[in-house]
């Protein structure tokens, strides 16, 4: 991996009160990178700061949230210092986005075809009946049945997997480099959720797309992730391959959150739950977020911010319990 | 529940769904306004005289079922023999253009600055909605009298100056509108997707707001009209001699003491129910355009 398609290093977001006195850390010192055609799979508890990392690579923050520091480069280029103008030439047609809840992500007064054909027209100055051309392979590479018919239908006659599929469409038709799904299949039941996880598999295969897939779902990441980052109160607490993180997880919380899953063979036994709640990220205690919360704390957590320990190339953890095992220690 | 009449037979889908569009329709006054509308159209060929040409000499007849009336002028004369209904359906169409126009003007104005101060926000918001507090401090009529005082009365000024008076209550609504709408997934998509802000406010924005500005249009048609016989009243609004139902009640007033009723009640009574009628179907068309009072 000589160049990655994607590389963020140390970006915090902050939200900041309207007086300045609280500041929310809803970001904090985020460091990864992404190859092309690669999947990140990014977990963590609600409010750990997933969704703002998000509206950070795409640069679509609320008034109140700052990008404080860092630097995030695509494909060459720091998209933090760009303008608003040529941020909007990257969102949709070189970082593309799906929502949270595709059902409601379509405008019911247009036909299927001018909202799929939208980006382009926008983006590539495509004139209509190009783009309405465009939109009708778009939903057939999406597998809808029948596009032709389809196309100039509008959001109500369509299924809640097919409005998903449009959605996806719209994702893809000016064919980015990086598309960023944010919990895309909260809002499905499981079979039509499993269906579109392998569409999204087939399109990041087609076009080489690298993907962002930020979700709660572990089962999910095994599926879909070759990378995983975990979130904790605003901090990337571990990441690396999602194969090394599933056999043998550095961080107390990855372990917590791999225990907390119901598996079958358990029999009888009590789902295991992590105790206590996640921090108030204005007022985060002095050492490791997660100490108070950690069966393996120790003092010097709650006194110390762990920094990042690299375990192996593309690999780390911020816990003081990892530093033992960590490159830069047994280079010391 | 399970007692069911075998005699009725379930109305077809398709009958139920076409009579359930117009569920508690108001039949009576879109009638009304319909009827209005066609004599304002066609006042040429209604009136049976020039409603703007009186004979003195036949100056304050009553209507035909008054003792001194005639079928000649069916609903009397006025101070200068001018036939009253030949009047009443000229001032027709005047009530109608200046009503139409003016609340399209106030609605085009007020829907364009509230999409603008409900999207953009920020300063843009404080900005448009500070004007529009400072506006709606002032009493409308009072306002309208003073803006017809400045630009002097003529129709098309009445028309301006409604606009001016009444664009406020649409920014307001619309703003509010937009406020929910913004939040709308699709909306937040073509952000994702890198619409231009002017793109979003034109597709994606106005078309869902269409529906309650043409709501507010018709029950604001019933205030820009009173708004306007009361300007024509006043003698700021439509200049005479041109039939407004407004000035005919002023031009009337002197003989209402000496029971000269007609010249005064028939044109109020004209008002009373264009007014009332789009009222009654903006109150309609509110609950079957509005989601939420729909009941789906």
């Amino acid at each position: 991996m000589s160049q990655p398609l994607l590389s963020l290093e140390g970006v915090s977001t902050h939200y900041v009160s309207q007086q300045g006195t609280r500041v929310v850390r809803a970001v904090d010192d985020v460091t990864l990178s992404l190859g092309a055609g690669e999947t990140l799979g990014i977990v963590g508890e609600s409010g750990s700061g997933k969704s703002t990392l998000a509206l950070t690579l795409m640069r679509l923050l609320p008034p109140a949230a700052r990008i404080v520091s860092g630097r995030m480069m695509f494909e060459g280029e720091d998209l933090l210092t760009k303008s608003d103008g040529e941020m909007r030439q990257v969102r949709g047609k070189r970082i593309a986005m799906i929502l949270q809840d595709p059902m409601a992500s379509l405008n019911p007064l247009f036909s299927i075809g001018n909202q799929v054909g939208e980006p382009i027209r926008v983006h590539e100055h495509a004139s209509s009946s190009s783009a309405w051309q465009r939109a009708v392979r778009l939903l057939k590479s999406v597998r809808i049945a029948s596009p032709e018919t389809r196309v100039s239908q509008f959001p109500h006659e369509m299924s809640g997997g097919m409005r998903q599929r449009i959605v996806g469409a719209i994702g893809i038709s000016c064919e980015p480099r990086l598309l960023i799904a944010d919990e895309p299949t909260t809002s499905l039941d499981l079979t039509i959720q499993a269906q579109y996880l392998n569409l999204l598999r087939d399109l990041q295969r087609e076009h080489g797309l690298a993907l962002i897939f930020i979700t709660h779902n572990l089962g999910i990441v095994a599926k879909m992730c070759d990378q995983l980052a975990v979130m904790y109160a605003g901090r990337m607490v571990e990441h690396g391959p999602v194969s090394r993180i599933f056999s043998a997880p550095a961080h107390p919380y990855t372990k917590a959150l791999l225990g907390s899953i119901p598996r079958m063979a358990d029999g009888g036994e009590r789902l295991t739950a992590i105790d206590g709640q996640p921090p108030d990220l204005a007022n985060l205690p002095p050492g490791c977020a997660f100490a108070p919360r950690c069966p393996a704390v120790t003092t010097r957590c709650r006194a110390e911010a762990p920094p990042q320990f690299t375990l192996e190339p593309g690999r780390g953890a911020r816990c003081w319990l990892a530093e033992p095992l960590s490159m830069r220690s047994s280079a010391a | 529940m399970a007692v069911t009449s075998p005699t009725v037979t379930p109305p077809t889908v398709a009958s139920r769904a076409s009579f359930k569009w117009l569920e508690g329709f108001p039949t009576i006054p879109v009638l009304i306004l319909l009827t209005i509308a066609f004599v304002a159209l066609f006042a040429e060929l209604l009136a049976p005289y020039d409603p703007q040409v009186g004979t003195l000499s036949l100056r304050y007849r009553p209507p035909f079922w008054q003792t001194g009336g005639s079928m000649a002028h069916l609903l009397g004369t006025d101070h200068v023999g001018r036939d009253e209904l030949s009047r009443l359906i000229f001032g027709a169409r005047v009530s109608m253009i200046v009503g139409i126009t003016a609340v399209m003007v106030a609605g085009t104005i007020g829907t364009v600055l509230g999409i603008l101060s409900g999207y953009l926000g920020g300063w843009v918001d404080q900005v448009i909605m500070r004007i529009a507090d400072a506006w709606l401090a002032l009493p409308a009529l009072t306002f309208a009298i003073f803006l017809a005082a400045i630009v002097g009365p003529s129709e098309f000024n009445i028309v301006i100056i409604l606009g001016a008076v009444y664009w406020t209550r649409y920014a307001r609504v619309i703003r509010g509108e937009v406020l929910s709408l913004k939040q709308r997934e699709f909306v937040r998509l073509a952000v994702v997707a890198g619409c231009p802000k002017h793109v979003i406010m034109w597709r994606h924005i106005l078309p869902n707001v269409i529906n309650s500005a043409v709501v507010l249009g018709t029950l604001m048609l019933g205030v820009v009209i009173v708004t306007e016989a009361a300007l024509s009243f006043l003698g700021v609004g439509v200049p005479p001699p041109k039939p407004a139902w407004g000035l005919m009640m002023s031009d009337g007033k002197q003989g209402l003491m000496v029971g000269h009723w007609w010249l005064t009640v028939l044109p109020g009574l004209c008002i009373m129910l264009m007014v009332l009628s789009a009222n009654l179907l903006g109150d309609w068309l509110r609950v079957k355009l509005d989601p939420q009072l729909r009941q789906l």
